[in-house]
């Protein structure tokens, strides 16, 4: 069997494999919180919850009303987009004005919340939701056996993450958010409605998280913790990356990903903080992050 | 004066920062097609003026009519669409934008808007910057950019704020050309300007704005036996 530095290529090709699918939601989460962060200027801790209960909806919608994973996907980031705009319009909008911490300890709670109740009505344990039968299986590619659904959660995330980036860069769309991001009562005295798009783009930021807990629930257990275990990482990849660089969210959660995945191949004791040395690393070095800008 | 030759009306208008009170009961009105200046000195409300119309400051009370609708309820986009094009003081030239998808943001408003060809010819500058970061621009051609921005839209009422600030003077004079071009378009201008020089040939009335108040109105023919009472109130 072939090795590199004596590990087999499989292992390593496999973790490769797994860190990208960690990274694919490391770069969704991340970059729905660097967009509300640079509109809203909240710090959005219920990031996680919204991830978490995305799974949840999946997994609720095929348990109770028979609504399969190919509806979720759709289904799904629409309704946590839904319930994102209801807490924007009732909640958010009112902190704008103050500190991030209050925006910070607003979200912080609702988090607990809402983890705190899908904990008492489904328990901590998690629930198993099996793979579509379409993308069930293995492709042999040679070296190594590439599990159909890994493929398909990378492939997705790169996509509505690139398709993000395009809207955010390219277009008019675009330059208006771009534009309120930066002065938003210039923009607004322009005639262009900065509190709806605000609405709209926390709305997306969160739908964002919810379509990532729809494409975890069948990788990982569905489990009311799942997204407070992940935010923690998501975070120290904003701080690495950077706030207000949409690419270098996506391309910071990717290659986090795929690190935290090579150290379980080499140094697997290390795997769950090598996040957090390289950002303890990159804040020394670069303050603002490897992306962001130095005020 | 008949009410529809009136197309900004400020009556009684107080205005104010979080607890501290700025305007003390502005009044004043801009005719169709005038050219109105506020003078005055550093700090006196002529930019809180121009920013309590568009409800950029905080808590305000009064009266502002704009083209016969009263705004003084209104969020700042509404009152934006009804025809008001802002060039602000800092400029406002975003860094996240190209020169041109600056120029490009502002919604058109109106179809009487000039087209991306006009702008250009009007400052050729522009043209040739168009791909370059909008900060990336010297401060004479962000000022024109922020200028250019608000003539595509269509808007009809131009709040111009210190836009001679700061410039060479070839461009403060090539500023005035411009501004003498859209009067004989129609264009209805209230200029905030502390460059007196460049404000005095332009307009057609003066308001002198002191504690946050209308301290005197002074019309172009008035202006020689005033220069006097001007120089003391402006210190020029």
């Amino acid at each position: 069997m072939t090795e590199i530095f004596g590990i087999p290529i499989q292992a390593l090709m496999g973790q490769l494999m797994l860190g990208l699918v960690n990274g694919s939601f490391y770069a969704m989460l991340s970059l729905g919180l660097a967009v509300i962060f640079g509109m809203l200027n909240i710090i959005n801790f219920a990031h996680g919850a919204m991830y978490m209960a995305g799974a949840f909806f999946a997994w609720m919608g095929l348990t109770y009303w028979g609504i399969g994973y190919w509806w979720s996907l759709i289904l799904v980031p629409l309704t946590v987009g839904v319930v994102g705009v209801i807490i924007e319009r009732t909640m958010l909008q009112w902190l704008y004005q103050l500190d991030h911490l209050y925006g910070l300890l607003l979200t912080f709670g609702l988090a607990l919340m809402i983890e705190g109740a899908f904990r008492y009505f489904y328990g901590s344990s998690g629930l198993p939701y099996s793979i579509p039968e379409e993308l069930t299986g293995a492709i042999n590619l040679g070296f190594m056996f590439l599990p159909k659904y890994r493929a398909w959660v990378v492939v997705v995330s790169l996509v509505v993450c690139l398709a993000t980036w395009f809207v955010i860069e390219k277009t008019k769309l675009g330059a208006y958010l771009r534009a309120a991001t930066e002065n938003p009562r210039l923009t607004q005295a322009f005639g262009i409605n900065v509190p709806l798009m605000v609405m709209l783009t926390y709305g997306f930021g969160v739908a964002l998280a919810g379509l990532g807990g729809v494409l975890a629930a069948p990788a990982y257990a569905v489990s009311p913790l799942m997204g407070s275990n992940l935010i923690i990482v998501v975070f120290a990849v904003v701080v690495i990356g950077g706030m207000g660089s949409i690419m270098g969210s996506i391309l910071t959660g990717l290659s986090l990903g795929v690190i935290e995945g090579l150290t379980k191949v080499f140094y697997a004791e290390a795997s769950n903080t090598v996040v957090f040395v390289v950002m303890v690393i990159v804040l020394m070095i670069r303050p603002a992050g490897l992306f962001g800008k130095e005020k | 004066m008949n009410a529809t030759t009136e197309y900004l009306r400020l009556r009684d208008l107080h205005a104010f920062y979080g607890e501290s009170h700025v305007l003390h009961g502005v009044n004043l009105v801009v005719n169709r097609g005038e050219c109105v200046t506020l003078l005055g000195r550093n700090g006196a409300g002529r930019t809180t003026t121009l920013r309590a119309i568009l409800g950029l400051t905080g808590r305000r009370t009064g009266s502002i009519v704009v083209n016969g609708t009263e705004v003084i309820g209104l969020p700042t986009h509404q009152i934006a669409r009804l025809g008001i094009g802002y060039c602000p003081e800092e400029r406002g030239i975003y860094s996240s934008l190209s020169c041109e998808e600056n120029l490009l943001l502002p919604p058109k408003l109106h179809s009487a808007g000039m087209s991306l060809d006009e702008i250009y010819t009007m400052f050729p500058n522009l043209a040739e910057r168009r791909h370059s970061q909008g900060t990336r621009l010297s401060g004479g051609e962000q000022q024109m950019l922020a200028m250019a921005r608000v003539l595509r839209t269509g808007a009809q009422l131009l709040l111009l704020d210190e836009i001679s600030e700061g410039l060479a003077p070839v461009i403060v004079q090539r500023l005035a050309q411009i501004i003498l071009q859209l009067k004989e378009k129609g264009f209805t201008i209230l200029l905030v300007e502390q460059n007196f020089r460049f404000a005095a040939p332009l307009a057609d009335r003066m308001y002198v704005v002191e504690h946050g108040q209308i301290a005197a109105e002074i019309h172009q023919n008035e202006l020689d036996e005033k220069r006097e009472f001007l120089q003391e109130v402006l210190g020029v």
